[in-house]
């Protein structure tokens, strides 16, 4: 029994070491996945609904672009011209952000230098890197799922009848910064982490692949799935959208959970319970 | 959470220095050892979609799925004196050329082009840019231009040349030019088109021929052609845009 008990509460080697692995292998590839995408999206920062983007009619969902500043009196010469606007036209929606979408560092750009791969526009590489992380991400996809299956962890993500009858409890406990330090995870981490795992990371690389013309040759059903490329290519930003809120309330709970007990179980594996806590319960 | 100042200011730091390290992809030359091991996955990118796509046709459309003009992209009005020669005379003394490893050259006029059996097809043309556009092409599948001429044996790739500057550089203009796999090239919506949404086409769309390849994306589809080669060997990285980083296969 790898149990160490202390007053504290005991510690108890929660993470197996390819929980871990797979772990640090997609934060990595999911950061250079999402900073090369938006390099992708940046050379066309417009999503549409249906098969193709509306030029002559209007099927947009989302345009980001830059329009000149009205019309004032005239520069003198050989000043600078007058900085844009940047505009993000959501469902027909017009909002200014200016500095951060559409217009930054001086340019035209629908995101920002610092949140793209490479920081200028380069497409070509965007797509080079986009494209070798996204075999990471599915190698790695598939490691985690062969390793849990074998080890067992891929229980401990499903969520069950008994998980979801306390869902109210758990809900209301994290509202309330009442976290409990347990050797299984809480229905709401369950939730979490069982979306992430088999809705949204499988469904990036569906949409992913949705938008590939060899890709629709071979499974044409696919695109009826989505409801056509360009939808696909709307759904894979929209799951970056929720993966980055994954990723963001995460780190928020760790570091609320407290940040050295939550690395340590994710870096060695070895986890502090609750006092009190029974270091077997599964 | 944290009070301590010093681990506060870590956890800020952290960010930056993640976002300051991806600096690293600024500076990834065209063969470099960084870009080297990160362009290897195009390889498994390129054979995993090549054989999928074997043997299937690219979704086909129906004529109420044509909702717009056919989006043009890249160059759209060749500046070209041969071209605008060529366009001014009505393509009187065009002609299309097929030579390289094949038995018969051939040198054909738009009307020989255009009385050869065709093939119209509705799909969706996509480019690497993200955006989407259907439109009904019509022209003589490469397939049975190929066959005339009679490929040798050494015949791997099909390179087409261009009548549009694309570039202009310090050591000349650079024409825009292509290259297929006899695969793609031999597939049977691969074809030579002249004919768009009913009409001919127009000068923006590549007047009077361009490609259609309809299981890659748009910029392995040269407009403006005048030239096909058969060859055995890929010539430098087998087109313009590869030429600048992008893909030779670019089926995604």
């Amino acid at each position: 029994m790898d149990i160490e008990r202390t007053g504290r509460g005991p510690l108890v080697y929660r993470q197996n070491v390819w929980t871990r692995l797979t772990h640090w292998i997609w934060a990595v590839a999911l950061f250079l996945l999402l900073l090369s995408g938006l390099q992708i999206f940046n050379a066309h920062p417009a999503l549409y609904i249906g098969e193709q983007s509306g030029f002559a009619f209007d099927n947009a969902v989302l345009v980001i672009g830059a329009e000149p500043h009205e019309a004032g009196p005239l520069e003198p010469r050989g000043e600078p011209p007058p900085p844009a606007v940047g505009t993000v036209t959501l469902f027909g929606q017009r909002f200014e952000a200016t500095g951060l979408l559409g217009w930054s560092g001086g340019e035209a750009r629908a995101f920002p230098s610092w949140a793209t791969i490479p920081s200028y526009q380069d497409l070509a590489t965007g797509r080079v890197v986009h494209l070798f992380f996204a075999w990471v991400l599915v190698a790695t996809l598939l490691l985690w799922l062969l390793a849990s299956t074998l080890n067992g962890h891929l229980r401990e993500v499903i969520p069950g009848w008994r998980d979801l009858r306390a869902l109210s409890g758990d809900i209301a406990d994290h509202a309330r910064l009442r976290l409990h330090y347990r050797r299984r995870y809480s229905v709401l981490q369950k939730l979490s982490y069982f979306g992430v795992l088999f809705l949204l990371l499988p469904g990036m690389v569906l949409t992913g692949l949705c938008m590939s013309p060899s890709f629709n040759a071979a499974a044409p059903w696919l695109l009826d799935v989505f409801g056509g490329r360009q939808t696909a290519r709307t759904l894979h930003f929209v799951e970056m959208v929720l993966l980055v809120l994954f990723v963001v309330v995460h780190i928020l709970m760790a570091l609320l959970a407290g940040p050295l007990n939550e690395l340590r179980s994710i870096v060695t594996g070895w986890y502090r319970l609750s006092p009190g806590e029974d270091p077997d319960a599964r | 959470m944290p009070a301590d100042p010093i681990r506060r200011r870590l956890l800020l730091a952290a960010p930056a220095l993640l976002l300051s390290g991806c600096k690293v992809f600024d500076r990834l030359p065209r063969d470099g050892g960084l870009r080297d091991v990160l362009e290897s996955a195009n390889t498994l990118t390129d054979l995993t979609l090549g054989n999928l796509a074997d043997g299937h046709l690219a979704p086909e459309y129906t004529r109420a799925d044509i909702r717009q003009p056919m989006r043009p992209n890249g160059v759209t009005s060749p500046p070209d004196e041969d071209y605008l020669r060529h366009l001014a005379s009505g393509w009187a003394d065009w002609r299309l050329t097929v030579e390289g490893a094949v038995e018969r050259p051939l040198a054909l006029s738009l009307p020989e082009l255009m009385a050869r059996p065709s093939r119209t097809q509705i799909t969706r043309h996509d480019c690497v840019e993200g955006w989407s556009c259907i439109a009904e092409w019509t022209g003589v599948p490469l397939s049975r231009l190929l066959s005339e001429a009679g490929l040798r044996p050494e015949a791997r790739f099909v390179v087409f040349r261009c009548m549009d500057t694309i570039e202009r550089g310090l050591s000349g203009n650079v024409l825009y030019w292509e290259s297929l796999a006899l695969r793609d090239a031999l597939h049977p919506q691969t074809i030579l088109a002249y004919g768009i949404n009913g009409g001919a086409l127009p000068v923006p769309n590549g007047a009077p021929l361009r490609l259609r390849v309809e299981r890659q994306l748009g910029y392995k589809m040269p407009k403006y052609l005048r030239g096909i080669e058969v060859v055995a060997d890929l010539p430098g990285q087998g087109g313009y845009w590869e030429e600048r980083g992008y893909d030779w296969y670019a089926g995604i």
